[in-house]
Parts: C-alpha cells; sequence; structure tokens
C-alpha cells in the first residue's frame, strides 16, 4: 500500500500542472548549486591545483572542456531516454524534457570542442587534429542540430515530439557505431598520434576541482532545463484552466 | 503477404520506369559530382588516385540523399501512403519494398556506374570490384537510413536541408568502412574487413530501418 502510494506520488509529477511549479520551486536551488560549485570548482583548479608537470598551465581547461565534454554525451542520452519514455508511455513532459535538454547538451558540446582546440593549439600544435574522440564530438553536435532543427522545424507539436523522439533514439543507436567506426578509421589514417587516453596519474586537487565542476556543470543543466521546461509547458497547455490561472497570478504580480 | 511486397515493389519500379528521367538525373549528378573534383583539385594522377575512393563515395551518397525526397513525398501528396497505412498490411513489409524499388532505381545505377567513373580517376584496376562490391552492400544502407529521414521530414517546410543535417551524420560510418574498403584494396592490405562490417551494417540496417521508418511515416501522416 506504501509503496504504491509512493509510485503514484512520482508519477504524479508526470502531471505538467504539478510539474510547473515544481520545476518553478527547484530551478533557482539548482542555479544556486551551480553558482556555488563552480566558484568552487575554478578556485580549486585555477588556484589550489598544481601546475601541470608536462603541460604546464594549459592543462588547466580541463576543468571546463572535461565536465562540458561529460555533459554533452550524457545529455544525449538522457533526452534518448525521455524519448523512449514518451513514445512508450505516451507522456507529454517527457517530450518536453527532451527538447529542453537539447540546446544545453549542443551548448556543452560546442564548449567541449572549443576548448579543446584552446587546448590543441599549445599541447599539439594544431587546432584540430581528426583525433576520434574530436570527430565523434563534432558529429554529436551534428546530430543535436538535426534533433533542434527538426523539432522547430514541424509546427504540430504533437508531430513534432515524436518525430524528434525518433531521430533522437536512432542517433542513440548509432552513436556507439559512429565512435566505433570513427576510432577505427583514424587508426587506419595514422594519423597525428595523440594519444588522450594515457592520462599521467592526476594529483587530487586536479581530480576534486574536475569533479566539482562536473557536479556544477550537472547544476547547471538541470537549473537551465528546468527554466526552459516552464514557458514550454504553458505553451503547450494554454487552452487548460490551469495555465489561465497561473497566467493570471503572474500577471498580477507585476 | 509477400503478395503485398511484389505488389508495392512493382508498383514503385513501374512508376520509375513511367519516370525515367528522375532516374537519369540521379546519375547524372553523380557522374558530374565526380568530374568537378579533377578541376578543383587538379589533374595530378597521384592526386586523383589518393582521393578517389573518398570521392566516389561522397559523390554516391550525396546522389542517394539528394533524391530521397522522391521516396515518399509523391505517395503522400496523392495520399496512397495514407492508405497504405490504413491497411491490414504489416507496414514494415511494404516500407522494406519501398527501399528496394529506390534502391534499384538510385543506388544500382551508381553501383554499376562508379567502376568506370574510377577509371577517370585513375583507381588501380585491381580495385575496382571492390569499389563495386562496397558500394552494392553500404548504398542500400544509404537508402535505409535515408527512409527514416525522409519519413520524418514529409511534408516538412525546408524539407530537403533538413533532411541533410539529420542524417548525414547517421551517414558517416557507412563512408567511413566503403570508402575505406577501396582504400585498403588499392593499398594491398585487403578489403575483406571493411566489407564485413558493411555486410553487418546491413543486415543491422534491414532489421531495425524499416521499423522505425514506419513508426515515422505513422507520425508524419497523423
Amino acid at each position: 500500500m506504501n509503496s504504491s502510494q509512493r509510485g503514484f506520488r512520482i508519477f504524479r509529477f508526470a502531471a505538467p500542472q504539478v510539474f510547473y511549479p515544481l520545476a518553478g520551486r527547484l530551478a533557482p536551488w539548482f542555479a544556486a548549486a551551480a553558482v556555488a560549485l563552480t566558484l568552487v570548482g575554478l578556485w580549486l583548479g585555477f588556484v589550489v591545483a598544481p601546475t601541470d608537470a608536462t603541460q604546464g598551465e594549459v592543462y588547466r581547461v580541463i576543468f571546463i572542456h572535461v565536465p562540458a565534454a561529460w555533459m554533452s554525451m550524457f545529455i544525449y542520452l538522457v533526452m534518448a531516454f525521455w524519448s523512449a519514455v514518451g513514445l512508450v508511455m505516451n507522456t507529454r513532459l517527457s517530450f518536453v524534457m527532451s527538447q529542453a535538454l537539447a540546446p544545453t547538451g549542443a551548448i556543452f558540446c560546442f564548449v567541449a570542442l572549443w576548448t579543446g582546440a584552446l587546448w590543441g593549439k599549445p599541447t599539439w600544435g594544431a587546432y584540430w587534429v581528426w583525433d576520434a574522440r574530436l570527430t565523434s564530438q563534432l558529429l554529436l553536435l551534428f546530430l543535436y542540430f538535426g534533433f533542434i532543427a527538426l523539432t522547430r522545424a514541424i509546427e504540430d507539436p504533437r508531430r513534432a515530439d515524436r518525430a524528434g523522439a525518433i531521430i533522437a533514439l536512432v542517433g542513440a543507436v548509432n552513436v556507439p557505431i559512429i565512435y566505433f567506426s570513427v576510432k577505427w578509421w583514424n587508426t587506419l589514417h595514422q594519423g597525428a598520434s595523440v594519444s588522450l587516453t594515457k592520462a599521467p596519474s592526476m594529483a587530487t586537487t586536479m581530480l576534486a576541482g574536475m569533479l566539482v565542476m562536473a557536479f556544477a556543470a550537472w547544476a547547471y543543466t538541470l537549473a537551465v532545463t528546468l527554466w526552459r521546461v516552464r514557458p514550454m509547458i504553458l505553451e503547450r497547455e494554454r487552452h487548460t484552466e490551469w495555465v489561465g490561472e497561473v497566467l493570471e497570478r503572474e500577471g498580477g504580480r507585476k | 503477404m509477400l503478395n503485398t511486397f511484389f505488389a508495392v515493389l512493382r508498383r514503385d519500379l513501374l512508376l520509375a520506369w513511367r519516370g525515367r528521367a528522375d532516374v537519369l538525373v540521379t546519375l547524372a549528378f553523380f557522374v558530374i559530382v565526380v568530374c568537378l573534383f579533377p578541376f578543383g583539385v587538379g589533374a595530378e594522377p597521384n592526386q586523383l588516385r589518393a582521393i578517389a575512393p573518398g570521392v566516389l563515395w561522397v559523390a554516391a551518397l550525396l546522389a542517394c540523399l539528394l533524391s530521397l525526397h522522391r521516396l515518399f513525398a509523391q505517395d503522400h501528396v496523392d495520399g496512397t501512403l495514407e492508405q497504405l497505412l490504413l491497411s491490414s498490411e504489416p507496414a514494415v513489409l511494404w516500407v522494406l519494398a519501398k527501399v528496394l524499388a529506390f534502391w534499384l532505381t538510385t543506388g544500382l545505377p551508381v553501383v554499376l556506374v562508379a567502376p568506370g567513373l574510377a577509371l577517370l580517376l585513375d583507381l588501380e584496376q585491381g580495385a575496382l570490384p571492390t569499389l563495386a562490391l562496397s558500394l552494392a552492400l553500404g548504398t542500400p544502407i544509404l537508402a535505409l537510413l535515408g527512409a527514416v529521414g525522409a519519413a520524418l521530414t514529409l511534408g516538412v517546410r525546408g524539407g530537403g536541408m533538413l533532411l541533410a543535417l539529420l542524417i548525414l551524420p547517421l551517414f558517416v560510418p557507412v563512408l567511413i568502412f566503403g570508402a575505406g574498403a577501396v582504400e585498403a584494396e588499392a593499398s594491398g592490405t585487403g578489403a575483406a574487413a571493411h566489407l564485413l562490417l558493411l555486410g553487418g551494417g546491413l543486415a543491422g540496417a534491414l532489421a531495425l530501418a524499416p521499423l522505425a521508418c514506419a513508426a515515422a511515416l505513422r507520425i508524419s501522416t497523423d
């Protein structure tokens, strides 16, 4: 009885009118956490962490680069997850979540590529090499663009939701295939022999700084996504009574 | 059930035959794109030989991409697609038939013409069968993946560009193994591994893509 009640409570948040105020309440907390964690992470990374023996000060870009790269890949998986949930359970909110996540994922992807290029110039002597990781990250960015473009191009939201969900799932199936094919292509071409995996044992403060920054990226993603979800919910539910009440209340506050 | 498959296949092939010009345009596009490269990079034979597999494969990929809109657009406009979706026959079956007809009319001509074009780029003659085989294995994958994209962008504004954005990243593995097979054969390391991977990709795409395509068509005609 108790467990079924709890299950009921969790699914309750799939209803837009329940989730809308919850998102509004949670978002500022995540935003505050993101700011605090970023400050701590940057302090750890730029002040406390020692200078790298081989790379000098340049290595410090990893405190932004690595969390962004992690996040960009993870967000795509979450997007695909919500798309699958939406297609299977037919919940409108899942599609909204996956569409709200996509821009953040694309931004993190771009940040990872950009900071990677800035790191690559002094370290490898080139802004870009056709390394497997770089190339698959670039293709991931294109997958994000495709998803965003498709969901924005279709006017009927119901169709846009489902079409986006399918392309997200097709992309998710293809991500490992793309990664391994690019990896193999890279080794065949004998490109610039760069090894990203051969990381020298990392100082504890470096690792701590990176992890804190990763958590900051998580908090940022949650905050931004929740904020982005709210107007999307209002727009889609504009014909319902509760949205009218919300708009009246928030309009009256001004 | 197979009756449906063959009926749709026969109908699409007949339609393609009646509109032969469209099919020839795709082929002409492929030939012209390949012929543009010597003008762009210079007619130095060694250089042309080095880029030949990649050029031929990219041109085949673009030819496939640009003809994909034909796959469902006409049937969508005249309502055939809805009737097919309403029928009791499994959608996967006739989707497969349509993709097969599409491949026979756009992919197969490219496969047949490519070895001849490869001679223009001075590709080693020993690698020509591999080129044809890699295209024969790879272009059906392009058609299957492309069908999903074509179904999703059906009737969407800016559909052509959108289609390219959606599916070109997904084409990358096929391009890598397809061009890689020809390159490996030309350099003497043997193309077996590449061709096997392409074959595996084709088997996977045959199993999964029609399902995704049928679902996408249902969404698009909703």
